[in-house]
């Protein structure tokens, strides 16, 4: 039944203005992300160029919003933040050891204050999985405690990774979890947290049962207290037409609430491309070329 | 937040239309389908077949009485011998092709169907064609391993099949009928209901189109009294009839003179029981698609709803957010979760139980938000709570998107409430304990018990009922029991 | 000195419970020479609906007994009808029969009990199965008791009949309300006798004799009854009973043996005959998350 209801959100049709509004509004709710080791100085300033303004020219009009944050290795904190200085972009580093999260916590804490310090606006967080496998909760729950403390008012996001948790209520379970960790005793306000699928770095990564339990945990966690956790799914969404399904699933989960960057974002580097590109389509009529819209 | 401020405008992201643009080849006259042709009535009558999403008339179609299911029973009856000698294998091969051309023509059909039915076109594309080109499919390989259906025993066809099927899954029962039958070697005189006969006619073209011999396959329309007709026939060596209850109990008297096999599929009141131990989310879904699928037009629909007390709230609340998501609206529609009911008549007698069900003192939940077309047949997704069992809708079938809601404590008390109904079509259990789970299925009076999951169907898997939802199966090796001898 | 005879009434089986009719009626039992052997209670349109209602109570004991059980009960029956084989084929003679055919009627009959017996635990196997349907879920078709069956015997052969439609019901795990017209009647009360010492449950058989003529028509109509199987009744008895069937949708079989037909154990034992008393469940569950 949940892949049934996850594959119903890909049943919708999505045509004309909607399509065209809703390849707005995924633009708009994207982490772009870039995590390689190769990554250059370079690279990333094009990133960010691109992010601030990600059609190519001449521009549509009205215009393609910018991606909602640039995700990037701690390393890279300082040039993103000169690079996004004066955009509505924000700058989301990885922290806490990832991908694996397999230090020690001190030093996972130490990762996240440099990126804290180094300006950034957004943490994503690496959970212990192996801890929650092994059914040691209260560890997960306490080092979810010890980096919100680390970020101050920057937003946290936190990595599940669905992938290794492998089932439904593996996932649900430590959704449920993470959340309630993050909350407790906490005044927490809207998108403050998020729950995020995946680093990327495995796969599954973000499929869409995956994503449709924690919109659900976040549903039921609202229904409970008033507060909105965010949801972000990540790694493996690379047509817009999965970003669609994607929008269609939060609209019909948690409800349009949800349908804004500060709640919902989406990890993903190439999938910014194809979201120009059938932009382009929508307004020009015919496909733009790979080379027309990939231009970092 | 700022960094998005006035890129989009998030609150109110909805779907524009997404109609589906193929157009079937609709004429504006069909004859009956006698000995491999089409012809007029003897009588010249006529009636009209309606798109109830519109009102609007969408063929002329020909109503049979005696003198033309003679004729169709003696088609049958000389087409019979050739067709029962024929090679299992060689019969097989034409259920394949029959199957092949409705895969390439299943497009057309869904829209057909959606046209003249009312039901979603979501529906008629990704559940009844596939499930009727699957039937015959499924069954056309059965025509040459009938030896090895029924160990020790040989089997023979049973000659010319009286068959008369409903509105609700026009074409899937057709394909329902047909392909066991065909496939075991008889003859058919089919009767399709009188609001939805377009895709049986369609299919009748595809058989000529297959070179299906003339007379294998007869249809004749027309309304109840045709398919009395059809029932009574003195050529009739087996009667196979799917609808109501009442029809099937005069059909049962009607027939019962006669020693020859009658199967009967009929209605329900179908129980769906959620544990607080169940998962939850999926038991919603199993719920919607339960009650809600083809605008609950399915006899074996979970229209009854048995919640554990201790998470009743959360459930209904749930459900009602739930609810709110469906789609009403034109069926041709990509998006549209619930269509036009079937007929006048059908939405005639859903506002009547409903409306009987408030007298009765049950609360009526109805969340649609958008208004509901003006023209033609509507009825929005809803459900009571606050029901008494000897509540008329705990009782009787609405055929129609309304569920009945009420709880229990202990899983004796579901089962015994689950069990209180002449019906015993079908039950849905969730929980995710696994013995419970088969403790309360093989305590089921029903024919079909999904666990964990809801209206899942399949030509392997046998259908039908128990106590007054009917007898004898559909679908898989049982079904092929009621055509042979 | 000739001493007088005590002539047996038998009398009706219902609910482990040995009544006589509710009307008091009995009919009289002769031999081939006309004179009164025994009496038989003659069942009323009560006795016939006290019978059904005693199924249905009798019906959850028999039918959630394991199947390992049910076999060992009936080939006890079997084993009881072979200590009273001697009396059987005297009934039997007095019916008509010669001595020897009455015995291999006996001798039959009991085969055909423990036959029957050997189908409790097997039968799910031959008639059910596993369906290969196209998603990730276990399917399976399992056969199930109907519930409360009526089976109408003919006169004869009168035990084997008799022992054929009741150990067929029983074999699948239904109740059993038979009725023996009364050329059987007093093999009919030997059967109840010996089904009553071999641990059968109370109600989970019970066996009518009379005038079934008089009881299609409260039978075929009884709402708690799900099938009823003709072996012996009339066309006109058999419209009767499909026509008072109507009502509930309940299922109607006739069986097509007379006389020596009954013989043959591969039809009478056939899974195919004893589907006649199944219900199939289909049964789905989702395998995988």
């Amino acid at each position: 039944m949940l892949a049934r209801r996850a594959a119903s959100f890909t049943k919708r049709s999505i045509k004309a203005d909607s399509k065209r509004s809703g390849l707005r509004l995924a633009v708009s709710m994207l982490d772009l992300t870039t995590l390689e080791g190769a990554d250059s100085p370079e690279l990333v300033r094009a990133l960010c160029r691109r992010a601030i303004a990600p059609c190519p020219v001449p521009p549509l009009n009205p215009p393609i919003p910018s991606v909602a944050a640039v995700c990037i290795y701690p390393r890279l904190v300082p040039i993103v933040r000169e690079a996004l200085a004066g955009s509505s972009v924000r700058v989301a580093s990885v922290a806490t050891g990832f991908p694996s999260g397999q230090a020690p916590l001190a030093m996972r804490l130490q990762d996240t204050q440099a990126a804290i310090e180094a300006g950034a606006d957004e943490i994503d967080m690496v959970i212990s999985r192996g801890a929650f496998l092994a059914g040691r909760c209260d560890e997960v729950a306490d080092e979810v405690r010890a980096v919100q403390d680390v970020c101050g008012d920057a937003h946290l996001k936190i990595i599940l990774e669905t992938g290794e948790l492998e089932t439904p209520d593996n996932i649900r379970r430590c959704a449920d979890l993470v959340i309630e960790a993050a909350s407790r005793d906490r005044d927490l306000g809207d998108g403050q947290v998020f729950v995020k699928t995946s680093t990327g770095k495995m796969s599954p990564a973000a499929t869409m049962p995956s994503v449709l339990l924690l919109l659900e945990s976040v549903r039921d966690h609202f229904n409970a207290t008033g507060v909105r956790i965010g949801v972000k799914p990540a790694g493996g969404i690379r047509k817009a037409k999965a970003a669609l399904h994607l929008l269609v699933m939060v609209r019909e989960t948690v409800g349009q609430d949800w349908l804004t960057p500060s709640l919902f974002r989406i990890g993903a580097s190439s999938l910014l491309d194809d979201l120009v590109r059938q932009l382009l389509w929508t307004s020009r009529g015919h496909y733009a070329a790979m080379h027309d819209v990939a231009v970092t | 937040m700022t960094q998005t401020e006035g890129a989009v405008a998030a609150a109110g992201w909805d779907y524009s239309p997404a109609p589906e643009r193929t157009r079937p080849d609709i004429e504006s006259e069909y004859g009956l389908f006698i000995d491999g042709e089409f012809r007029k009535s003897r009588s010249g009558k006529v009636f009209d077949t309606i798109n109830p999403a519109t009102g609007e008339r969408l063929a002329r179609i020909a109503q049979a009485d005696e003198a033309d299911v003679d004729a169709a029973m003696a088609a049958a009856r000389s087409a019979g011998p050739k067709w029962a000698r024929m090679k299992g294998r060689e019969r097989g091969k034409y259920l394949f092709r029959l199957a092949r051309r409705i895969q390439e023509c299943s497009r057309e059909l869904a829209v057909l169907e959606t046209m003249d039915g009312g039901k979603p076109i979501k529906e008629s594309r990704d559940v009844d064609l596939p499930l009727v080109a699957q039937h015959f499919f499924y069954h056309a390989g059965w025509a040459d391993k009938l030896q090895w259906a029924f160990a020790g025993r040989p089997v023979r066809p049973r000659g010319v099949c009286g068959q008369i099927i409903p509105w609700n899954f026009p074409l899937l029962m057709a394909a329902w009928k047909l392909a066991p039958a065909l496939a075991c070697g008889n003859t058919v005189v089919l009767k399709p209901a009188e609001t939805t006969p377009l895709t049986a006619l369609h299919l009748a073209r595809l058989m000529q189109e297959i070179d299906l011999p003339p007379g294998v396959v007869n249809i004749v329309t027309g309304f109840g009294e045709t398919g009395r007709l059809v029932a009574t026939h003195s050529a009739v060596r087996k009667v196979a009839f799917t609808g109501s209850t009442g029809v099937g109990r005069t059909l049962m008297q009607e027939t019962a003179g006669r020693e020859i096999p009658l199967t009967l599929e009929l209605g329900g009141k179908s129980p769906n029981i959620v544990f607080a131990d169940a998962a939850i989310d999926q038991a919603i879904e199993g719920v919607v698609g339960g009650i809600w699928f083809n605008q609950g037009h399915v006899c074996c629909a979970g229209s009854r709803l048995f919640v554990e007390e201790s998470i009743l709230e959360t459930f209904v609340s749930a459900l009602r957010d739930r609810m709110k998501q469906l789609r009403v609206g034109d069926p041709l529609d990509k998006n549209t979760d619930i269509g036009a009911i079937n007929s006048e008549g059908q939405l005639e007698r859903i506002r009547s139980l409903v409306r009987t069900g408030q007298e009765e003192g049950a609360i009526l939940h109805d969340v649609q938000a958008e208004p509901l077309p003006k023209k033609g047949c509507w009825f929005p997704p809803c459900f009571f709570t606050g029901v008494q069992p000897s509540h008329t809708v705990a009782r009787e079938e609405i055929f129609g998107p309304v569920l009945s809601v009420m709880s229990f404590r202990t899983p004796e008390e579901a089962i015994r409430r689950a069990n209180a109904t002449p019906y015993g079509l079908a039950a849905g259990i969730w929980t995710d304990k696994g013995s419970k789970i088969f403790e309360i299925a093989s305590r089921m009076d029903a024919g079909i018990v999904w666990c964990n999951s809801y209206n899942q169907f399949d030509a392997a898997a046998p259908f039908g009922g128990v106590k007054e939802s009917g007898f004898g199966r559909e679908g898989g090796l049982h079904g092929l029991r009621a055509y042979v001898r | 000195m000739s001493r007088l005879e005590v002539v047996k009434t038998g009398k009706l089986w219902i609910g482990g419970k040995w009544p006589r009719s509710e009307s008091g009626a009995t009919f009289p039992v002769t031999n081939p020479e006309g004179e009164v052997v025994a009496r038989c209670a003659s069942a009323s349109r009560k006795d016939s609906r006290d019978a059904v209602e005693a199924a249905r109570s009798g019906l959850g004991k028999w039918r959630d007994s394991t199947a390992m059980l049910r076999g060992q009960v009936m080939y006890r029956a079997a084993e009881m009808l072979e200590g009273r084989a001697a009396e059987l084929t005297e009934a039997l003679q007095f019916g008509g029969a010669g001595a020897a055919a009455a015995r291999q009627e006996v001798d039959a009959s009991i085969d055909r009990m423990v036959m029957l017996a050997g189908w409790c635990d097997k039968i799910h196997q031959v008639l059910g199965c596993q369906n290969s349907v196209a998603g990730p879920y276990h399917c399976f078709t399992i056969p199930q008791p109907c519930g409360v069956v009526v089976a109408f015997s003919p006169a004869e052969p009168a035990l084997l009949s008799l022992v054929t439609l009741v150990g067929a019901a029983m074999s699948i795990g239904n109740s059993v309300v038979a009725v023996a017209p009364p050329q059987a009647g007093l093999a009919a009360v030997l059967l109840g006798e010996v089904l009553a010492v071999s641990d059968v449950p109370a109600g989970a058989v019970n066996i009518l004799t009379g005038n079934q003529k008089d009881l299609v028509e409260p039978l075929g109509g009884h709402r708690e009854v799900a099938v009823v199987v003709s072996g012996g009744l009339s066309k006109a008895s058999r419209v009767a009973v499909r026509m008072a069937a109507a009502d509930g949708i309940r299922r109607v079989h006739a069986v097509p043996w007379t006389g020596s037909a009954w013989e043959d154990d591969e039809e009478t034992c056939s899974p195919w005959f004893l589907e006649q008393f199944v219900e199939f469940k289909t049964l789905w569950h989702p395998a995988a998350s």
